[in-house]
């Protein structure tokens, strides 16, 4: 294992009193993909929110323990200094409804401080393309972003997520909206943004996991079971309830 | 008939007989909903008729020259409607420039950056300000705002701007500018409660977007949320300027009632709403009701310009977003 990009200590996450999360530490390698599993209401994106700090702009909700980036703990600096280095795609696609698809990359660059318009321009093309995106697009770069289908719409926000150049990417069931063909493309353009990000992906889809994702974590019930290697996790997992879980035997 | 497309059963089966419906309560339905809908159609047309009818007395002396005539004199009995479509414009302008920085920003406030304990208490509020009948606000206007504008604003005005020639002449406080203060203070309850619902109506997905952008809140403000509430924003403020265009008691009480096209922001001066109730009933012949109710056409048409002018606005911005209608 390379060293770890984020490390998570103790982290318990809360909406009002109840705590989603409970006690959860864990370590996502450099540039490799972590897939976080488990079934429906085991916290998966509760966590995954705390990670950049999401979780706590919902109403009375609270986080306590340590989430570390390269060593310094989020919750001691500014938040939104911390999402320009941890990106975030949702389950659902959500471009910006008013604005053409090369706007909708080009905020993300905005929001970061005043750039030259060739190096706007760069930036746009260099994300379209890392999300795969770019041949389908190029064309109509000045289009609505709504004119696009749903899995376009999503990698139009991964490249929006890429421009602001994050370290980290955290994806929250990016695929749970989208048709299966939309579906192979984003899990293949995962394989490939690893080369230079660190990815966490949530997701449902066990057969998923096992496509992207080096590391596995699977949680139930708001706390971490396992934690391990994709393979180990799913051809030799060492607790029951996970063994339960991957053969389908609830969830 | 080929036999693999099915066709239409050509009478029903026995067992409809049975599950038959009566048509009545749809023909009554129909009937009513119909009457109550050319109603309401028929009696706008009658509106419009009964004004132009009641107008044409000033048409058959002035003709098309009362739509530019700058003059309204009694004594002479002659009338021309421009000191008024002045005084109207001029009124509700002003007020729509001071009212939409200040509804805007309330309702930025109350949606995004407010205590959420606040949120509730400060939008009911609101509401309940656009529920003030308008002589409340007249006789505020009368007692609070005229008496502070001709002591403290007017000359303020006067020392520091009076460069541009805007704030010139005697300040009695009754006027222009203090007519406009209180119309702002009147429409600012409705353009904020609309773009208030219009920015709460703005998807939690979008804001996300935003925010996990590492956007700041004014960023987040700016991008997400007021471009997606503009629609409603823009609605809510043509509803605020009909409202000012046509209020009439407090324009009335403050605006100090001179049948004049006004040469400073503290001349005073009548708009077409304020002329209706102040001259109709002292009226000094038949030419002059008749040329009175011809600006209340003109007032008609002036609101339905508007109107029509916010739709297209409206439709224009939407479409070239390419984007929802909210």
């Amino acid at each position: 294992m390379s060293g770890a990009k984020l490390r998570v200590e103790h982290l318990t996450a809360y909406y009002g009193d109840h705590p989603g999360v409970k006690d959860i530490s864990l370590e996502f390698p450099d540039r490799m993909v972590t897939a976080i599993i488990g079934p429906s209401g085991c916290g998966k994106s509760t966590f995954i929110r705390c990670l950049n700090r999401m979780h706590e702009t919902a109403p009375r909700t609270r986080v306590e323990g340590k989430v570390l980036l390269d060593g310094e703990d989020i919750y001691q600096e500014d938040p939104v200094r911390i999402r320009r280095r941890i990106g975030m795609v949702f389950q659902k696609p959500n471009p910006f409804v008013t604005m053409s698809i090369y706007n909708n990359v080009s905020v993300a660059l905005r929001f970061n401080g005043h750039h030259p318009r060739d190096y706007v321009d760069a930036a746009v093309l260099r994300s379209l393309q890392q999300a795969a995106l770019w041949e389908e697009v190029k064309d109509r770069i000045d289009s609505p972003a709504t004119s696009l289908s749903g899995g376009q719409q999503q990698r139009l926000c991964i490249a929006r997520a890429l421009a602001a150049s994050p370290e980290v990417l955290l994806m929250d069931e990016p695929c749970s909206a989208l048709d299966p063909i939309a579906t192979a493309k984003i899990e293949d353009l995962v394989g490939h943004l690893k080369d230079d990000y660190t990815v966490v992906i949530v997701t449902h889809n066990l057969q998923q996991a096992a496509r992207v994702a080096d590391y596995t974590a699977f949680f139930y019930l708001g706390g971490l079971v396992e934690y391990g290697p994709t393979e180990d996790l799913f051809e030799r997992p060492k607790e029951h309830l996970t063994e339960s879980y991957i053969t389908g035997r609830f969830g | 008939m080929d036999p693999s497309t099915p066709s239409p059963p050509s009478s029903p089966g026995p067992s409809s007989d049975s599950r038959k419906v009566s048509r009545w309560p749809d023909r009554i339905f129909f009937v009513v909903v119909t009457i109550v809908g050319l109603g309401i159609l028929a009696m706008a047309f009658a509106i419009v008729g009964i004004l132009a009818n009641s107008s044409r007395e000033s048409f058959r002396v002035f003709g098309w020259g009362f739509l530019y005539g700058t003059i309204w004199d009694p004594n002479k009995q002659i009338f021309g409607v421009i000191p008024f479509v002045v005084g109207t414009l001029l009124t509700s302008g002003i007020a729509l420039l001071i009212a939409l920085p200040l509804a805007l920003g309330s309702a930025i406030f109350i949606t995004t950056q407010a205590p959420r304990y606040l949120r509730g208490p400060v939008g009911t509020a609101i509401e309940l300000l656009a529920a003030v009948p308008s002589v409340i606000y007249g006789f505020w206007g009368l007692f609070v705002i005229v008496p502070y504008m001709r002591t403290t604003v007017d000359p303020f005005l006067r020392t520091w701007f009076g460069f541009t020639g805007l704030f010139t002449g005697p300040a009695y406080g009754f006027g222009v500018l203090t007519a406009s203060v209180v119309l702002a203070v009147m429409i600012v309850p409705t353009i904020c409660a609309v773009s208030r619902d219009s920015l709460l109506a703005v998807p939690v997905a979008q804001q996300e977007a935003a925010v996990s952008l590492g956007a700041t809140n004014w960023e987040t403000t700016r991008t997400a949320m007021l471009p997606y509430a503009r629609s409603g924003i823009v609605g809510g403020t043509i509803l605020g300027l009909g409202r000012a265009l046509g209020e009439t008691m407090a324009v009335t009480m403050v605006i100090g009632n001179v049948d004049r096209i006004p040469t400073s922001l503290f001349s005073p001066g009548q708009t077409i709403a304020s002329l209706i109730a102040n001259e109709l009933l002292s009226s000094t012949g038949p030419l002059q009701t008749s040329a009175i109710l011809e600006c209340g056409l003109v007032l008609l048409g002036i609101s339905l310009g508007v109107n029509v002018a916010a739709r297209l606005l409206v439709w224009r911005i939407t479409k070239s977003a390419g984007a929802i209608v909210t």
